[in-house]
């Protein structure tokens, strides 16, 4: 670790693609990159997003609280090295 | 596509302040009402302030549909009539933090007497104002607040009227918190409601925010991460920025920042300042004598610090 | 309607000499309100400044608002925040009211609001008195809904009707106006205030079982649901949208029906209950005069004189405006000659009397444009001309 003792954190990003009115906020700003637009169309015929490298995860959340569906929610991911998603 | 909407909801942190029960809501793809109240949902929760004792207040408007979303008590009142109601719930019962939770044209259009002389009166409120530019749910016309040349459904060749600066309106009319964020600003509105929550005294914040459909559509704007992109390039923040220079043109720089916090009585300290001289220590409201409010309201400020701390605490050891 | 006597704090009991105005905020006090929320309107304000002056001894909290939509959008919040709450104005405060009239109505809010007349329309006659509001009380505000309305003769009337404002406006959770004048207002005489032990008053119905049971509503057209209070963790919602019996907006055409049938219906169904009248020699009577206020009182000059003539008058003075008596308009219509309804304004009241009584009689308005009570001659003649 390069400051201090700060341990690398992964998050397990939860997408509910059903809510999903497809903004992109979440894809746009994620800063590690996690989010991608998917190809495949929801009931409403939105775009929602999935996790295209859920491994880049660090958990910060802003995902969480920038999503105005309240459709995306973050947990911290323990167990798991690398970060994985759940639909 | 298949998600268990169930188990989202269950598992969701914003159950329990959300009625999940009344999601997916009315608001447009990009609108930044979402990211507001998922902002004042993790305030709220942050704040360690009893949820039982919190009461939300909206007005009329695509902002005004907060409050049916918000799991306390919350009253969705009529077009700007949202800051007389929530003082009335204030009033009656002084224990309760109210929130009024309403867009520009609502609190400063029609109902910007009551924004003033709450605001003067220095009633403690925590007034968080959605500010579009314009009325969302009529279909795009022009507001108090909408910038000089934009183009509204009722201002086609564009708005050749004069737009209220709110920080400089609220602060003139005596407000002793007074912040602005951009929608984009997701953790500075959660931390400014959490602030405004603690403070005593009329607390204003000014949220900026993309509308989609209407504001930005007609304007050419693009849509709304195009207008969030747009805020992260022209924010400029400035702490305690003299109110008289937060003005906003049309796609110029929108200042932000925490501009006012000072500290003034209240309207019910004043009254009690007013009826102790008057009927002496034995002077009661509502049954209560003002040392047993005083105890009353210590022991909830000791309650709320020590589930703010466990909350704090709780985030602390998720970091280590 | 389950009472408890009075709260000892808010009662002044004794005999006093005060006007009409003043007994309006003495009965407020006595029937347990402790919220007021005004805004200074001629001929009301004196109702607003005996409340200001006694608030900070009975405990109550008086503000004066930036207007009258907000004194009124106070009340609601107050209201829901667990206290009886009341404001006071005349005509043109009273059109700033009607909005959230029609929200209290919706929202099924109990407060109480006391219009004291005076002449219109718009600024009209601030000094002079009038009973010019009678219809805009009852449909002022915009859609379906139904409200209570009652009207003092007298300042000890505006006493006892207070308290009955209060207690009809907590058991049906309806706005109640009282519908006084600018004469009553402002006239002293004396009133006796009883002691609290005497007078019964309706306390706050507040919900008090498990969560998950709660419903801010019931249609069933009928009063008596409990509210809840802000802050007792309920977590209620309400609305003016159309809305079902948890508070959330449902706007369909079936909905509505269920809502605007119960806002009706709860007053209309239960109008036997809520109806107040005062009769005099009606039976057998050729002539009915029907008043209210301080027409009513006028009136009794006119009566006492057609009776020396030897004319069989009968005298109805409606205490309860709305809901209207209309069945005993009904009753009475097929056994006399005709309805003499003297009034200050160009003939309100009479439109109902009229057709309530459906042709069986004749109906006399005794119509006056304001600024002045009627020459009792005036009644009078019209007494003489309907048992012609």
């Amino acid at each position: 670790m390069f400051f201090n003792n700060l341990k690398q954190l992964h998050g397990k990003v939860y997408i509910n693609e059903t809510w999903c009115k497809g903004c992109g906020f979440c894809v746009q700003f994620c800063p590690t990159n996690v989010l991608d637009i998917s190809s495949d169309y929801n009931a409403k015929g939105y775009h929602p997003p999935y996790a295209k490298n859920p491994e880049k995860c660090h958990d910060c959340q802003y995902c969480q609280i920038i999503c105005p569906e309240f459709s995306i929610f973050v947990t911290r991911d323990d167990e798991n090295e690398r970060g994985v998603t759940e639909k | 596509m298949t998600t268990d909407i169930g188990k989202f909801k269950h598992d969701s942190p914003m159950s329990g302040t959300l009625r999940m029960e009344r999601m997916p809501h009315i608001w447009c793809p990009g609108c930044g009402i979402g990211s507001e109240v998922n902002a004042f949902a993790e305030a709220i929760k942050r704040s360690g302030i009893d949820p039982k004792k919190l009461v939300v207040v909206s007005g009329i408007g695509c902002t005004g549909r907060v409050a049916g979303y918000v799991d306390f008590d919350s009253i969705h009142t009529t077009h700007g009539r949202a800051i007389p109601v929530a003082t009335g719930i204030k009033l009656a019962n002084p224990e309760l933090t109210v929130v009024v939770f309403s867009g520009e044209g609502d609190l400063t259009g029609i109902g910007g007497n009551h924004l003033i002389h709450a605001a003067r009166r220095n009633m403690d409120l925590v007034v968080i104002c959605n500010n579009n530019f314009t009325y969302g749910m009529t279909g795009g016309q022009v507001t108090p607040t909408t910038p000089h040349s934009a183009i509204a459904s009722t201002t086609p060749y564009g708005n050749y009227e004069y737009p209220f600066s709110l920080p400089f309106l609220v602060d003139a009319a005596g407000a002793t918190y007074i912040a602005r964020w951009t929608s984009m600003d997701v953790r500075n509105v959660t931390q400014s409601i959490e602030e405004a929550l603690a403070h005593k005294g009329f607390s204003f914040i000014e949220i900026i925010s993309p509308c989609t459909t209407l504001y930005l559509r007609r304007n050419r704007l693009g849509d709304g991460v195009d207008m969030l992109q747009h805020y992260q390039e022209n924010t400029v923040l400035k702490h305690g920025c003299d109110t008289r220079e937060t003005a906003i043109d049309f796609q110029g720089k929108i200042v932000i920042g925490k501009f006012v916090d000072k500290v003034k009585p209240t309207y019910l300290e004043a009254v009690d300042q007013c009826c102790v001289k008057l009927v002496g220590d034995d002077y009661q409201l509502y049954g209560k004598t003002i040392p047993e409010r005083e105890a009353e309201e210590k022991a909830e400020k000791e309650k709320v610090a020590a589930r703010r701390a466990a909350v704090l605490a709780e985030q602390t050891e998720a970091n280590e | 309607m389950k009472t408890v006597p009075a709260e000892p704090k808010g009662v002044d009991s004794g005999p006093h000499f005060m006007d009409g105005d003043q007994a309006i905020a003495e009965g407020a006090l006595a029937a347990g309100c402790r919220f007021f929320a005004g805004y200074p309107i001629t001929p009301s304000t004196e109702t607003a400044e005996r409340f200001a002056e006694r608030a900070p001894e009975v405990g109550a909290l008086f503000i004066q608002m930036e207007d009258e939509l907000a004194s009124i959008a106070a009340l609601i919040g107050a209201a829901w925040g667990g206290r009886k709450a009341m404001t006071v104005t005349c005509g043109p405060g009273f059109s700033l009211m009607v909005e959230n009239i029609g929200l209290a109505a919706m929202t099924e809010t109990p407060l109480v609001i006391a219009n004291v007349q005076r002449g219109g329309p718009s600024t009209g006659l601030p000094t002079l008195t009038a009973q010019q509001d009678m219809m805009q009380a009852r449909y002022g505000s915009h859609g379906d809904y139904a409200i209570i309305a009652l009207s003092p003769d007298s300042p000890q009337e505006c006493f006892d009707i207070t308290v009955e404002a209060f207690n009809l406006s907590e058991f049906y959770r309806v706005p109640v106006i009282i519908l006084t004048d600018e004469t009553v207002g402002h006239m002293h005489e004396k009133v006796v205030i009883p002691p609290a032990e005497q007078i019964q008053v309706v306390p706050r119905n507040n919900y008090s079982g498990p969560k998950e049971d709660f419903r801010p509503y019931k249609f069933d057209c009928q009063g008596g649901h409990p509210m809840a209070r802000a802050g007792d963790g309920y977590n209620f919602h309400i609305t003016g949208l159309t809305h079902d019996e948890r508070g959330y907006p449902v706007m369909t055409a079936e909905q509505s029906k269920i809502v605007v049938t119960h806002l009706m219906e709860k007053i209309h169904g239960n109008a036997d209950k809520i109806i107040r009248l005062d009769e005099d020699q009606i039976d057998g009577a050729d002539v009915v005069v029907v008043s209210y206020g301080i027409t009513s009182r006028i009136a009794i000059k006119a009566i006492q004189d057609a009776r020396k003539e030897g004319i069989k008058v009968g005298s109805l003075r409606l205490i309860t405006i709305w809901p209207f008596c209309e069945k005993r308009i009904r009753e009475l219509a097929p056994k006399i000659k005709a309805f003499v309804v003297p009034e200050i304004n160009y003939g309100q009241m009479v439109l109902e009397v009229e057709r309530c009584a459906g042709g069986k009689c004749e109906t006399i308005s005794v119509n006056h444009c304001g600024g002045a009570v009627h020459d009792p001659e005036v009644i009078l003649a019209a007494i003489r001309k309907a048992n012609q």
